[in-house]
């Protein structure tokens, strides 16, 4: 894709992270999306997640697949490796790469059309072997880079800029990924990055796939009265009664967290999301409960957002599976081979 | 008797073929092998195909047994003796009998005098009527008839009964409820044949030493093999015929050999196990090939079995994988195409399909093993010909080699193996460079160093898809887009001295050259000895690895006639030789066999003679 180098001017002085690194060395080339773009948003809040955490860069693999939302991964991190791979097929590609080497912190970027129509199946079975990553569709109703056609997941009676009105039900990636069992659901909207960020720094610690639809508005195709994935749309329906926070594994700053009564959860790596607020009757671990709560403002015509359901206990897929804790790309070769002896003694039961 | 006397009863001692005609699902499979595997224990060479239906209960299969002392085991056209056992094919099972040759029937019901043929010999045996009175159960009444017939062949080619037994035992080892009944019923057929029939028929084994250390193995089985030895650890795969069981062998070597016990320093707390392998079954062959890539992306060696309908599927990320540099293993177990085409039948016809798999110009590394010994060595150059030339590299084999049982040359392993992982850059390496970059090669092969990801930001790069330049930027610029396609193609050219080499066979006087693939490589070998015994000596050429090297091209332009004997309708391998080598592609004549059935050497004779004498 398409993409410019962006000076490196210095401002000092810039606060420095754990490793000593500004938000610049998360950066990555400039943007090519168009003005305005809401994914441009979304990753401004990447950056700005894997700063606060301080997540070494090489340590990082970014994905994606194709459309606009996937040519963003270039525009962060760019010490992270990167794999810009085919429409719709990013999960098998980092369901493999994690499989080889779960050492990294993977974040794959997709968009409504990759991850609802072509992709949906693999996204499905990403979510079922409960691989451990992020993964976020940047949601914006259309199919941007092919110039304006609806996508799954625009609503009955949303209008293109051109034609005729979407008669066919949306395909909702929240609800869909709870009736598949997902172990970490958010909506988020771009607009909002306050409310992004933590929502991304919670995904990152999840011990599983983590699946944050961000709305995320097309300003060149999907802008317009009549949208349902506009910025106007968003910021008269959006409901953000579901407010988190999240607090890393590091002592200190856990300390100065005021004690009440908000639930907590307490992640994998011991890290804790903490509901800062939830509506009355609202349990994030209870898959009922949120797709009752979700059901009930949806029939409003609202939209909620937040990080809506959490559960920690489940396995990924290498605890599924019992393999080591270190890559297996690393496992040396002769804890592999059986060697020459074992071939010739197996071959006993062949003859 | 007067019957015998006009038949042709020359007698012929480990030089006959069978055919066993039965229902599928009814247990007939166990009972055939065991004939083929107590024939290859007493040393002389055997094969054994089966020929069975795309379905689970109640359709037509066959088993053929071809026992040969000079080693030809191709699939034989003329059955000595057919086991008809199946009424539905009754009429061509006994119409396929040779002259003079002999059925065996179940004589609980009388047949059909319609089907009687007067040049042969009909051997009754109350098969269900044994087993009725000896068995109690319904399903075991079944599959008792199978061992039961079984047993009458044993006694009718002279196969060491207490050999057979010994086998039985050692299948059964673990229930002894069916060992015994598996006993009972061998002895059954065993006895019946010895009081009521003339044993043994005029063919019959001897036992030979011909079997030396070989080993009796199926080509998804050594497949498999190859990559555990190869040190694949991870896997994609989605079920499919007749490729299935080399994952599912895969799977059962890994449980075995990849499983390390973590001992518990707490004591309260149970030790626990770590797989050195993660093996995935996927959604769907896409996502198959998609797991294969990321892990081959990552570092690890990674391979996914399939069949020519998952290959079709896998074209979008093959064309990835090239463009991309990523090594990935794609075993290719093929299967009679089009479509769906007939998934228990064998096929040579994906050769042009992995050979430029993928949209816009793709070339491939494809391996092409004949026989289940080439399958466990060729595996293992897959992995490594795959990081050497960072591109996928195809192993096509096929239904009859990956399904069947053959006897091969027992598998070796030398333990000073050590894997090439091709150029890879650690963090030290990156440490000595001014500046990293993807895709710029000075190397002779034309392979560009590669990074793993997690290495030092130095060596973060962007794997796209897209258009890229020698750096690793996306491009839209005519000549650095063409730089990059452009060492592709030298690269792939380069990798042809390092894929095996073809077997080339001369004869003194040779005026043809005959080019074979694959699994028809006995059948040519047989062909061309028939054909040198007739006064046309051929000499032999089978192309084990794509691309080609220059010998191919030679081999054709140096004899007058040359033939290309391959099992698919279109001639495809030799289409690719024409276009690879530039050869004229009349100077190849196509022999074809693509029915679905293994070839024979006679399929081969034939076409060679008939063109010669047009």
């Amino acid at each position: 894709m398409p993409s410019i180098t962006k000076p490196l001017i210095p401002l000092s002085p810039l606060p420095k992270n754990e490793l000593g690194l500004t938000i610049r060395d998360y950066e990555g080339q400039m943007s090519t999306l168009c003005a305005g773009c809401g994914h441009d948003s979304v990753t401004a809040a990447i950056v700005h997640a894997f700063w606060e955490l301080s997540t070494p860069p090489h340590m990082i693999a970014k994905l994606s697949g194709i459309g606009c939302s996937s040519k963003t991964p270039t525009y962060f991190v760019r010490g992270a490796h990167g794999f810009n791979s085919a429409h719709g097929r990013m999960v098998p590609i980092a369901t493999g790469a994690i499989a080889a080497n779960r050492e990294l912190t993977y974040i794959g970027i997709s968009g409504d059309g990759d991850s609802l129509s072509i992709g949906l199946g693999h996204l499905m079975h990403g979510i079922r072997r409960n691989v451990k990553m992020v993964y976020i569709i940047e949601n914006n109703g259309v199919y941007g880079l092919t110039k304006g056609q609806m996508s799954a997941s625009a609503d009955i009676g949303s209008r293109p800029k051109k034609g005729t009105a979407n008669v066919l039900a949306p395909i909702d990636p929240v609800s869909t990924a709870l009736g598949l069992g997902a172990t970490f659901i958010a909506r988020s909207f771009s607009g909002d990055k306050e409310q992004l960020v933590p929502i991304l720094k919670a995904a990152i610690a999840h011990n599983g796939f983590a699946l944050i639809d961000v709305i995320s508005p097309c300003v060149t195709f999907n802008d317009h009265e009549g949208s349902t994935k506009s910025y106007k749309f968003m910021r008269d329906h959006e409901v953000k009664e579901v407010e988190t926070d999240f607090v890393p594994i590091r002592a200190e700053i856990r300390a100065k967290i005021p004690a009440d009564d908000a639930t907590e959860v307490t992640m994998h790596d011991g890290s804790v999301v903490r509901f800062r607020s939830v509506p009355a009757g609202y349990d994030p671990h209870d898959r009922m409960k949120v797709e009752e709560y979700i059901r009930d403002r949806e029939s409003r015509g609202e939209i909620v957002t937040g990080l809506l359901y959490v559960d920690e206990s489940a396995k990924e897929l290498h605890e599924m599976n019992a393999t080591p804790t270190h890559a297996l790309a690393k496992v040396a070769y002769t804890a592999l081979c059986p060697g020459a002896a074992e071939l010739a003694s197996m071959q006993n039961d062949f003859r | 008797m007067a019957i015998d006397e006009v038949l042709d009863q020359r007698t012929q001692v480990n030089d006959f073929s069978i055919k066993l005609a039965n229902v599928n699902g009814t247990g007939s499979a166990s009972a055939n092998s065991l004939l083929m595997q107590a024939i290859f224990r007493m040393g002389i060479p055997v094969s054994g195909k089966n020929l069975f239906p795309s379905n689970i209960q109640g359709l037509p299969t066959w088993y053929e047994i071809r026992v040969n002392k000079s080693g030809y085991t191709a699939r034989a056209l003329d059955y000595d003796l057919v086991v008809a056992m199946n009424s539905q094919t009754y009429a061509q099972d006994i119409a396929d009998v040779r002259h003079g040759g002999y059925v065996i029937y179940d004589s609980s019901w009388p047949l059909d005098p319609d089907l009687s043929r007067d040049d042969i010999t009909f051997l009754g045996i109350p098969l269900a009527k044994m087993c009725l009175e000896n068995f109690k159960a319904p399903r075991e009444r079944i599959l008792m008839k199978n061992i039961a017939y079984a047993g009458a062949v044993v006694a009718l080619v002279g196969i060491d009964v207490d050999l057979v037994a010994d086998l039985l035992a050692e299948t059964f080892a673990r229930n002894e409820a069916l060992r015994d009944s598996n006993q009972r019923a061998l002895r059954l057929g065993y006895d019946y044949a010895v009081e009521n029939l003339t044993c043994p028929l005029p063919f019959y084994v001897e036992p030979m030493e011909a079997n030396g250390t070989s080993i009796l193995i199926n080509g998804n089985l050594a497949a498999a093999l190859g990559c555990l030895y190869a040190g694949a650890t991870v896997a994609g795969w989605y079920p499919i015929t007749p490729a299935t069981a080399v994952m599912d062998n895969f799977i059962q070597l890994c449980a075995r050999y990849r499983r390390e016990t973590v001992v518990s320093e707490d004591p309260n707390v149970p030790d626990t196990t770590r797989n050195n392998y993660l093996i995935i079954q996927a959604e769907d062959e896409i996502a198959s090939i998609g797991m294969v890539l990321g892990a081959g992306w990552s570092g690890a060696r990674a391979f996914t079995s399939t069949s020519g309908p998952g290959i079709s599927l896998m074209n979008e990320l093959l064309g990835l994988a090239y463009y991309t540099e990523i090594p990935a293993v794609i075993i290719d177990v093929q299967r009679t195409g089009p479509s769906t085409g007939m998934p228990t039948r064998t096929q040579q016809a994906d050769i042009m399909m992995c050979a430029y798999a993928s949209h816009g110009d793709t070339k491939h590394i494809v391996l092409f093993p004949a026989n289940p010994y080439e399958c466990f060595e060729f595996a293992v150059q897959a992995f490594d010909l795959a990081e050497r030339f960072q591109t996928p590299v195809f192993m096509l084999s096929d239904l009859d080699i990956g399904m069947n049982d053959w006897v091969v040359p027992e598998l070796h392993w030398n333990d000073d193996y050590v894997w090439d992982r091709g150029p890879v850059l650690n963090d030290e390496d990156l440490a000595r460079m001014s500046e990293f970059f993807r895709y710029n090669s000075a190397n002779d092969d034309f392979v560009a160093a590669r990074t793993l990801p997690g290495s030092d930001e130095k060596g973060a790069y962007f794997i796209r898809g897209s258009g890229h330049d020698q750096f690793g930027r996306y491009t839209e610029n005519p000549p650095e887009y063409q730089e990059v396609v452009d060492r592709l193609k030298k690269k792939h050219a380069a990798s042809a001295e390092q894929v095996p080499a073809p077997v080339i066979e001369r004869r003194d006087d040779a005026a043809i050259g005959v080019i074979t693939i694959g699994s028809c490589d006995l059948a040519v070998r047989e062909a061309l000895d028939q054909l040198a015994d007739a006064g046309l000596p051929a000499d032999f050429l089978r192309v084990r690895g794509f691309p080609f090297v220059a010998q191919v091209r030679a081999f054709v332009e140096e004899h007058e006639h040359c033939f290309v004997v391959e099992q698919n309708r279109d001639a495809q391998l030799r289409s690719l030789i024409a276009i690879e080598t530039g050869v004229a592609i009349e100077k190849m004549y196509p022999v074809l066999a693509y029915g679905g059935f293994p070839l024979s050497a006679q399929q081969v004779v034939d076409s060679v003679l008939a063109k010669l004498e047009n």
